[in-house]
């Protein structure tokens, strides 16, 4: 090949959208590449959470009545309210891409600002939650305390709802085990709210300035991609670590 | 040609075109910022060079030490960490990496006709978090190393040793992140960047092999993050996740950490065995014997290599029904692993071979990956495994899997593509001896190793029965003819940057994509968006189409 084509590489320059990025041949290339992108991440974190799913799912198996009494001792309540609270967000999210692709700046605004502060909301009652549980010593590791296990009269609350036998001690040991799943499971998915937050922010910023309402609405479809997975997430552990005795 | 054309004198006299990626724009950030998969994929090639020579060293540290029976050159507490740290770096810095960050990052663009994978700023991003892990990696080891062995084994790594399981447990999970967006990047640019007429079956099989490592990378890799977490907090917090005396069970984090770790070593071997199909059909003129077979057995890997984790647990106390299934699944690998062989050999078959070095690389491959997989059967039937597991029978087969294997198609495809990459040839008759020196080198150095472990040697010792001796040294040395191998091509292609032949567009006549344009490519690899219009390998179109170019030279000439 001779190498003074080389120069003219610079192919027809087609007019096209600002935000087509340039090794992309079109704008729907380019949506759908990120689009499939955004659901192999997801399938990762799918793997990420399934390690975790898998020791709750064996050692719920072996130490099932550890498990029972360790969730009695979570307040189904807070539980139930963040539920609420993440499906809420999941659906001024959803308002906020329909906002988007129909470019509706303030809209679109409003619904990520209610999406931002519906997730401030499910940390802040995340944050009492774990409040209670440093209070009861049922942090695992050097603080943890069987009290609870061993002598379910200790804690009249709790016992008036479930009256729970106390628990054998070496079953008492396995509920630092659920605590364990509970912590590591909840943190993780509250490490995912907190970044999902972060991003937030970013998108509300850049969304006054109308940088989502003309055409390029990849970015808040794929964020919301994210937050509806996270909020899945949390309908799973919801499930797995507040209701296990409620068949 | 005939001898009446007359040639302007800037097409007589070959040279480098004057617009490619590398002279397109100047400057370290350029470098460092930049979003072309071409200049990333050097960005990876110079970091994992450099990774691999400092996990070279400590290989050589470890073969001192064996050189005599005594526990002399270091304490046995530096030899646990100097094993651990050749481990860490050459499977997470330099295998788990090598050929798709660089040559596929490289090259799979180019093949399927895109102007760049589907994400450049990802890539990017892989790239500055595999950094990010290899200076933690090198942290670690200047403050004082970690040595539980490269696969964090518990409790070893929660409860009783005192080093720096946490930092390297963090430089792993990063480095894991940057090769999950590798894979994740291949897997969408595969899908939805192909050029026109480029369907599945006219993709190389390099790219075919990319697919099915990506996949790996994509769904194992976030299950050994999770099993790093849970390690890292059950050292800090004290949860009890692997703590038998909370209820937890060491056995989960071995299924956890192998549900990675056996995939990760087809996430590395088979983006090398696309390389060889590549060099193997160019080198014998021939298209790929059962192209449909090799692009399916590369699936077929990828799928069984998620069921066989378990043999890694046969003498751990799993159930006996267990070791039976895992190890009838891990057997089942060897049928595609043997499909690849023996299309590669009928590829041969009738084909007009020529010994170029990529080749003489790529028959070294054949050999030793021949031996590396079937010593593996010995290991994946249980009854032999009890006997060989955790001896020196281990650390040969899997250095013949992934250095006679691996390593040996890397060189290879460096070798296939230099000319590609920088627009110079390699000094042929240099590489050549090179090639065979390692060749050699590799096999004074590993075989001797399944003796020692038939023999009894176990691994990870730092002394051993005088009687050993004889084949310890025979293995030193061979690795240091080895190193010898290994540094050649530093040097001569580092030499050949400046004073190799102009290579041309397509020194090989090779029939992918990526030879049919300049070399070094344009930044934006085509000039004009490529159109697929015949099968991969199709040599008598390569034939057709220079024919067609001679015809027009002539009647211009004329």
């Amino acid at each position: 090949m001779p190498d003074n084509i080389s120069d003219s590489a610079e192919t027809s320059h087609v007019a096209h959208p600002a935000y087509l990025r340039h090794h992309f041949n079109s704008v729907e290339q380019q949506a759908d590449s990120t689009h499939f992108a955004m659901w192999l991440f997801l399938l990762t974190e799918v793997m990420f959470f399934g390690g975790l799913f898998t020791a709750y799912l064996i050692y719920r198996n072996w130490y099932y009545p550890a498990f029972v009494s360790g969730s009695h001792q979570l307040n189904v309540i807070w539980g139930t309210t963040n539920t609420a609270v993440l499906i809420f967000s999941s659906f001024t999210m959803a308002m906020g891409v329909w906002c988007a692709e129909t470019r509706r700046r303030k809209g679109l605004v409003l619904c990520l600002s209610l999406t931002f502060i519906f997730g401030l909301v499910f940390l802040g009652i995340k944050a009492i939650e774990y409040r209670e549980k440093i209070e009861m010593h049922h942090v695992p590791g050097f603080h943890y305390s069987l009290q609870s296990f061993l002598d379910p009269e200790s804690n009249p609350e709790v016992y008036q709802e479930y009256h729970d036998k106390p628990l054998a001690l070496d079953m008492a040991q396995h509920t630092e085990l659920y605590f364990s799943l509970y912590f590591i499971m909840t943190g993780m998915h509250a490490l995912h709210m907190i970044i999902g937050i972060g991003i937030l922010a970013f998108m509300i910023f850049r969304a006054r300035a109308g940088a989502y309402t003309s055409g390029h609405v990849t970015f808040v479809e794929n964020f919301g991609l994210y937050w509806h997975f996270v909020d899945i997430v949390w309908i799973y552990l919801f499930a797995l670590l507040y209701l296990i005795s409620r068949h | 040609m005939s001898e009446t054309i007359v040639k302007l004198p800037d097409q007589a006299t070959a040279r480098i075109p004057r617009d490619n990626f590398i002279t397109r724009e100047n400057g370290m950030l350029s470098w460092l910022l930049t979003g072309d998969h071409k200049r990333i994929a050097i960005l990876y090639l110079i970091s994992i060079t450099f990774f691999f020579f400092i996990g070279g060293a400590l290989a050589g540290l470890i073969r001192l030490e064996l050189l005599t029976p005594q526990t002399d050159l270091m304490a046995t507490d530096t030899y646990n960490k100097v094993f651990t740290m050749h481990g860490i770096v050459m499977i997470f810095l330099f295998l788990v990496p090598s050929v798709p960050a660089t040559l596929g990052n490289f090259f799979i663009p180019m093949m399927i006709g895109a102007k760049d994978l589907a994400l450049p700023r990802i890539n990017l991003l892989s790239w500055y978090l595999y950094i990010i892990g290899g200076i933690l990696v090198i942290a670690t080891m200047v403050t004082g190393g970690v040595d539980t062995g490269w696969t964090f084994t518990t409790p070893l790594s929660t409860h009783y040793v005192n080093t720096n399981v946490l930092s390297t447990g963090l430089a792993v999970f990063i480095a894991g992140f940057s090769s999950i967006l590798t894979g994740l990047n291949f897997i969408v640019t595969i899908h939805k960047m192909r050029a026109p007429g480029m369907t599945w079956f006219r993709l190389p099989l390099f790219v075919w092999a990319h697919y099915a490592a990506s996949i790996l990378m994509v769904l194992a890799t976030p299950v050994v993050a999770i099993a790093i977490v849970l390690v890292a907090l059950e050292r800090t917090l004290g949860i009890g996740v692997f703590d038998p005396t909370k209820g937890g069970d060491p056995l989960l984090f071995q299924h956890l950490f192998w549900f990675y770790s056996h995939p990760a070593v087809y996430i590395m071997i088979l983006p090398g065995m696309g390389v060889i199909s590549e060099v193997i059909s160019t080198f014998s003129r021939k298209r790929v014997f059962g192209y449909t077979a090799v692009a399916f057995s590369s699936v077929a890997i990828a799928v069984f290599g998620f069921f066989v984790w378990a043999h890694h647990m046969f003498i751990m106390g799993i159930s006996n029904y267990a070791v039976l299934v895992f190890s009838l699944l891990t057997m089942l690998v060897a049928v595609p692993s043997a499909i690849k062989i023996f299309n590669w050999t009928f590829t041969l078959y009738k084909g007009s071979i020529t010994f170029e070095t990529p080749m003489l690389y790529a028959f070294g491959f054949m050999g030793l990956f021949t031996i590396g997989g079937m010593t593996g059967v010995f290991l994946g039937s249980s009854g032999t495994d009890i006997h060989l597991t955790e001896t020196y029978f281990i650390v040969a087969h899997f250095h013949f899997v992934m250095v006679g294997g691996m390593l040996m198609a890397f060189l290879s495809g460096i070798h296939f593509w230099w000319p590609k990459i920088t627009g110079r040839m390699y000094p042929e008759k240099i590489s050549q001896l090179a090639a065979v020196v390692t060749f050699i080198g590799f096999n004074f150095t590993f075989f001797p190793q399944f003796i020692l472990g038939t023999l009894g040697m176990p691994r990870r010792i730092a002394s051993y029965p005088p009687e050993f001796q004889v084949l310890n040294v025979f293995s030193t040395a061979g690795a240091t003819i080895l190193g010898v191998g290994y540094l050649m091509p530093v040097l001569y292609l580092i030499w050949s940057l400046k004073y190799g032949a102009i290579a041309g567009d397509n020194p090989w006549q090779a029939t992918g994509l990526e030879w049919q344009t300049q070399s070094p490519p344009l930044t934006e690899n085509f000039i004009e968006s490529p159109v697929m219009d015949h099968e991969a390998y199709d040599y008598e179109w390569l034939e057709s189409q220079q024919q067609t170019a001679n015809e027009t030279e002539v009647t211009h000439a004329g």
